[in-house]
């Protein structure tokens, strides 16, 4: 059988002479699981997800889904984007955003869509937000709104961008918890893009570390901690620490290997 | 005491009121006992000009007149303006292509049109629209396309993901995002396309507020004149009022989250 989505020896150069972002990245994600991408900055893990999610193409490999080519957006995979105070429309309050996505995709009344909104935003603890307009609501609110918006299309796969590393640390946890929660309750498959090692061992099964621009796998580490996991106890778990130390000696390790390069 | 006043000169304008009653009254003192001129009546009489003349509908004919020509050349410069303005700011194409002719065309005062359309079009009623039309385009072309050009590639691959077409993500996304540019290019115009409709007046017509004020001039009823000109700021100003009111409604999203009330 065929993975679920594999990405092939992606590589993405901008210009024909100009540095490349990746290079040579494979590693695959299985159905309904949760696994973070990191690296240092510029090691183009943004880049990498923008491709996955058909956004943008590659100079050379693929991106398959279930073996099929992924070459444009598509309903199934929805991409949550870091700067959500542009990608959450305000112009459009919080409904219209969250509606936007599936009231040209259904011959459905109007009243049925705008009820599908509402519930998508009272999952994800907003029913009281229906009516409001982006600029009265706070960034954490804001990144909710767009997390329901992509779950309005009822995707399997959640591609997502950096989204917590906008917002405040209380903000940022509440999120995280709000994520993996949803993650199991909707049953999702979740590609989440961080530079945060803390936060991707805190919510993934699995970490694809890349190394440093151009970006390619360094290692994938597993992540056997229990869910549902608990910003205390988790944090604290033997195993946590062990892989947190491990995983930042790789970072580490990446950025003086990337410095090495440059020099 | 004092320090009331100076609270009610930084809260409010009623000083700049009170300038303009003075500087009326001024006018009209030195009218009466300093420059006895008739090119300088006294305000009492140009107001007096000004009631004679909106009550017989003069004044009124005049208006209509003017506001009629100016709103079509106006309007036509809108839709033209946008929806070349968007075309321009979706498809490079179309940018590389029209870009450089705009940058000709744009130096060029509007009245120097004035000839040409007179030679193409005649003297009537079609070569001064026409000219408030061309007149009044490029503000609102140049913001149309200015504004969609730096609309953040965010907001376009969130278009993408969310499945919009082309035509809905120009009405959805596209529109929407420009509009605060697009205003100001409409309000630039709009006091552009009022220059123009006055001065094709002036040149050759036989109506509207442009040929009543130089009419007046030339047939020494001096305070018609005046009373041409008040006119003209009266309708300025209201001009003005109403799109600001009718701007703040259409982005408040924008004027509010940037902080501008």
């Amino acid at each position: 059988m065929a993975d679920y989505l594999a990405i092939e020896r992606l590589s993405k150069q901008f210009n024909a002479h100009g540095h490349a972002a990746c290079r040579d990245v494979s590693f695959t994600v299985g159905e309904r699981e949760f696994v973070a991408l990191i690296g240092p900055s510029g090691c183009g893990k943004s880049t990498l997800l923008h491709i996955v999610a058909g956004l943008s193409a590659p100079t050379s490999g693929k991106v398959q889904l279930r073996g099929e080519a992924v070459n444009a957006p598509r309903p199934d995979m929805m991409f949550v984007f870091q700067q959500y105070n542009k990608s959450i429309f305000p112009w459009k309050t919080v409904l219209d955003n969250v509606c936007l996505g599936i009231k040209y995709r259904s011959a459905a009344p109007r009243r049925e869509i705008e009820e599908r909104g509402r519930a998508q935003l009272k999952l994800v603890g907003l029913g009281r937000y229906v009516d409001y307009y982006p600029y009265q609501l706070s960034g954490g609110m804001q990144q909710r709104v767009a997390i329901a918006r992509a779950l309005a299309r009822r995707p399997e796969i959640l591609l997502m961008d950096e989204p917590f590393s906008a917002l405040d640390a209380l903000m940022r946890v509440e999120l995280q918890d709000l994520l993996m929660w949803l993650w199991q309750e909707v049953g999702l498959t979740i590609l989440f893009v961080t530079h945060d090692l803390d936060e991707a061992l805190y919510v993934a099964q699995r970490i694809v570390v890349l190394s440093a621009s151009p970006g390619s796998v360094a290692e994938i580490v597993q992540v056997p901690l229990p869910y549902p996991r608990n910003q205390v106890e988790t944090r604290r778990d033997p195993l946590y620490l062990k892989l947190r130390e491990h995983l930042y000696n790789l970072m580490v390790a990446q950025v003086v290997a990337g410095r090495a390069e440059a020099s | 005491m004092s320090g009331r006043i100076a609270h009610w000169l930084e809260a409010s304008r009623g000083s700049g009121v009170i300038l303009i009653v003075a500087l009326l009254g001024l006018w009209q003192f030195s009218a009466l006992y300093v420059l006895d001129t008739p090119t300088w009546p006294p305000v009492t009489r140009i107001l007096q000009a000004w009631y004679e003349n909106i009550v017989d509908g003069t004044l009124i004919r005049h208006l209509l007149a003017t506001l009629w020509r100016q709103m079509l050349g106006y309007w036509l410069a809108v839709a033209l303006g946008i929806g070349l303005g968007l075309a321009m700011g979706y498809y490079r194409l179309i940018y590389n292509l029209l870009e450089p002719l705009i940058e000709v065309f744009r130096p060029i005062p509007g009245p120097a049109y004035l000839p040409v359309l007179v030679l193409f079009v005649g003297i009537g009623h079609e070569m001064k629209v026409v000219l408030i039309m061309v007149a009044s385009l490029f503000p609102i072309l140049l913001n149309t396309y200015g504004g969609v050009r730096s609309i953040d590639p965010v907001q376009f691959d969130t278009a993408r993901t969310l499945g919009l077409t082309t035509p809905q993500t120009l009405r959805e996304v596209v529109l929407p995002a420009a509009s605060p540019q697009i205003l100001t290019g409409m309000r630039i115009s709009l006091a552009i396309s009022l220059i123009l409709a006055i001065l094709s007046e002036m040149i050759v017509s036989n109506d509207g507020l442009g040929y009543f004020t130089l009419l007046a001039e030339r047939t020494f009823k001096v305070p018609d004149m005046y009373a041409g000109i008040f006119t003209l700021a009266m309708f300025g100003y209201a001009l003005n009022r109403l799109f600001l009111v009718a701007e703040a409604r259409l982005i408040r999203w924008h004027q509010e989250s940037s902080g501008r009330r």
